[in-house]
Order: C-alpha cells, then structure tokens, then sequence
C-alpha cells in the first residue's frame, strides 16, 4: 500500500506516493532521478549514501523515505551555489581527492557537514570524522588533503 | 525488503493503540538504524511498522527532580551523537558522553538512538556497559503506567530483552558515579575504528583516603550473549586496597565470569584472555581518572 510522503530536496518541494519500504537512497535515485547519491555497502557502513538530513549527515541505504516525511534533504547535487563549486568540491578536483569517484559524493558531503559545524577541525578530527567514509582505491591521503584545504577556503570565504 | 504499513503517531496513546491492535505484527522505530538492516536481511518481518520521531518529549535531557541528586533524565529518542556533544551529559556523566562518542561513526551516531540501542539487545553495543557501570534504569513506558528497570536487569538473551508486549522504552535514569571515584570505558578494537568492540569493559572505582576501594563495578560487554557485571572478580577489590597484586587478581577473576562466543574477531579463548588484560587497563584508567594513578 502506497503513502504518502513529502520532502524538500536540494530547496524543492516533492510530493509523492511510495511504498513504505522504500529506502531514502532509492527514493532519491529512482523516484527524484538525482543519481549523484551512491548505493554502496546497504548496511550503513561505507558512506558512500550520504545525504544530509535537517542539516546532519546520515545514511540514506537505511533509512525508510516515509520517516524523513516533512524532513530537508541536502544531496551532492544541492552543494554548489549559483554555479560555483562547494570549496569541498573545488578542493577535492584540486587536491586528487579521488580516483574511481564511487565513494566520492558521500565523501564530500561528510566532510562539508564536518566544516558546516566546526569550519577549523584538527587533522586528528578530519580523521575521526571521515572514519566512517570508505575508499576502496585507498585514497585517503588525498581525501585528508582536500579537507585541510577546502577548511581553508570555507574559513577565508566564511562559508 | 518486505511490505509493511509505516505509522507515525503523534501521541503515546496512539502508540499503545497500534502496539495493543497489532501486537506482535508490530515493531517500535526509534533511528531505525537496527530494524532497517534486520529487515533488509529479513531477521524482521513486522506487518505494521510503528514510527517514534513525532511524539513530542521523548528527546529531552534534563537533571532528574526525583530520585537522587545528579540524576539525568534522556529521552529514548536522543541521538548517539546528541550524547556524546551535550552538555549537561559533558558535565555530569562524562563516561557517558565519552562511551558514545566511541558507538559506529558520526553518520550512524547521528541517527541511532539511547533507546532504540538498547532494546536492540545486541550484547556488542558500547552503552551498556558504561550504563550498568554507573547503576543507570531504564522507564518501560505502557498504557497501563511506567516501570523502572536497571539496566543490568534488562538484558536477559542474545537480543532479548525486559520489554513486555504493549511497553516502550520512553527514557533512561543515568546517576553520576558517586564522589571520590573514577570511571573508564575501554573499547578493544583490533581491526577498524567503527567496528564492535572485540573486548570492552567499563569500570567505576570508588576510593577512600586510605587507598582502600570502598566499592566498583566491572561490566563487559562483547563477551557473552548479554553485557556481563563481574561481582565474584569485583567482590576481590571492594573493601581491599587498590594494589597492583589486587588489581591482577581481580582482573584474572573476570575471565571466570565471561562467555564469549566464536566469531571473525576471535576465539572464545582469546577473548577472554583480552577480558583480563582490557580489565586490567579499564581499573588503571579509572583510578587514574579519580586522581589515584
């Protein structure tokens, strides 16, 4: 039996009627077609689904559409302002933070919710932050590098 | 994953409605990062899904008024990561907010509840222990009235727990560990920093001037099918002074009280090998913690 739900995604109102078992990650890929959101582990683990909710990462393979009713939902495609890169995304392309790209999206949304809250983490609170983001081409020392310096930028730009 | 009806009463007496009108058809949600994954591998196949976000009040933390003093009430919904930054929980319960800050990753943190952890009543969790440590209850909440469970009570098999059909988890009643005392939580993670531990243990010691333990707690977690208070090991320290050859005694003493089960993170035998050492370093943390050390 379908219901009801209604989301803000990336600033726009949807509307649909889904099944109660459809995940956020599949509402968003297959119902909204806004595919920059990746499907990794289904277990949330990997981070690769990472999508923010009210403003706070979480992982969108676990959890059900019709519980994120009435929520914001801020995915890879809703980042960047008026064309211009998010300084997490100009920083990544800058600093090699990625190779095959698969975990890219997830990464990428982690670390700006990391700069969202705290704009001058310590490279030891990257890393506690980023743990739970997964590289399978072991790109982690790029992905750290990209993360210093888009803090750099957010902290410059005051964004 | 298998059909179901979602619900998202806005009021308990709705909840208590579906739960009587369901019945075992039904399950509670909390963050849902348990029962989204048991129902993904169909470990679960509620009929009627029973939604908590919109019911107002159940992600409060507040000083308990009743009770003791230092006694802080959380609400069954507050995130992981909610205990792990507030703070009052900072101030007052720091082996808490320090307990969590330890469970899965940020992202998982930021969804998974107090609550809905611990009615999952998966012996590996990070909470438990420290809860039990700190003497902490949970309020069984149904349309009936409230009961208060200890939390070393709560836990009775492999992911079963006290909840009775018709009942909530609504809040749980954490004291401060007492004056005069430390409290650790250590987490043996051999293999990733998001894994469950393979060994965790917390410890509460409590001192004189003496240098005599006046009480503890030693809780472990991961090594049995429900989190493990090891009374017979703590009975070799309380009221005995806090000597490096005590310590030893009682820490080699836990090994009796665990029953750790086979999996990829060890054999049962090295396991409770690493329940003594982790024992021993969770006592040393502790006392260090309360200025002894």
């Amino acid at each position: 039996m379908d219901q009801h739900v209604s989301l803000k995604v990336n600033g726009a109102d949807y509307d649909r009627e889904i099944p109660a078992r459809r995940l956020l990650v599949d509402f968003l890929r297959y119902d909204l077609g806004l595919t920059g959101t990746k499907e990794g582990c289904s277990v949330g683990v990997c981070g690769a689904c990472a999508v923010l909710l009210d403003g706070q990462m979480i992982a969108s393979c676990i959890t059900l559409a019709v519980a994120a009713d009435g929520a914001e939902i801020t995915t890879i495609e809703g980042i960047a302002e008026g064309g211009e890169l998010h300084p997490v995304q100009q920083a990544f392309i800058d600093h090699g933070g990625f190779q095959c790209g698969i975990c890219t999206p997830g990464q990428v949304i982690a670390a700006k919710s990391l700069l969202d809250f705290n704009p001058s983490p310590t490279e030891h609170e990257i890393r506690e932050w980023m743990m739970g983001n997964l590289c399978r081409c072991t790109g982690y020392y790029g992905i750290l590098e990209s993360v210093i310096n888009a803090a750099r930028t957010v902290q410059e730009q005051g964004r | 994953m298998i059909d179901f009806q979602y619900h998202s009463p806005t009021e308990m007496a709705d909840v208590f409605e579906l739960l009587d009108r369901h019945g075992d058809d039904a399950r509670v949600m909390a963050g849902g990062t348990a029962l989204v994954i048991q129902m993904k591998h169909r470990f679960a196949q509620p009929a009627h899904v029973i939604g908590l976000r919109r019911i107002p009040g159940l992600d409060t933390i507040a000083a308990e008024q009743n009770g003791g003093p230092g006694i802080v009430r959380v609400g069954a919904l507050c995130t992981q990561r909610r205990m792990e930054t507030d703070p009052l929980i900072a101030e007052t319960l720091p082996l808490v907010a320090e307990t969590f800050r330890r469970v899965a990753t940020p992202r998982i943190r930021n969804m998974g509840t107090i609550g809905g952890g611990l009615v999952h009543g998966d012996p590996n969790q990070d909470p438990p222990p420290s809860l039990i440590a700190l003497g902490a209850s949970v309020v069984l909440t149904s349309a009936s009235g409230e009961r208060v469970v200890p939390v070393e009570e709560f836990f009775l098999d492999y992911y079963d727990t006290d909840v009775q059909p018709g009942e909530v988890l609504t809040s749980v009643l954490i004291p401060p560990a007492p004056p005069d005392s430390g409290a650790s939580y250590m987490k043996f993670l051999p293999r990733t920093a998001d894994d469950y531990a393979t060994v965790s243990v917390a410890a509460m010691v409590q001192t004189g001037a003496d240098g005599i333990c006046r009480d503890l707690r030693i809780v472990l977690g991961s090594v049995g099918v429900t989190p493990i208070r090891a009374t017979d090991a703590e009975e070799l320290l309380r009221g005995h002074e806090l000597s490096e050859a005590n310590i030893r005694a009682c820490s080699e003493a836990v090994k009796d009280a665990v029953d750790p089960l086979e999996d990829f993170r060890g054999s049962p035998e090295y396991k409770t090998d690493m329940a003594e050492v982790f024992t021993r370093r969770a006592i040393s943390q502790a006392m260090a913690s309360a200025g002894l050390a």
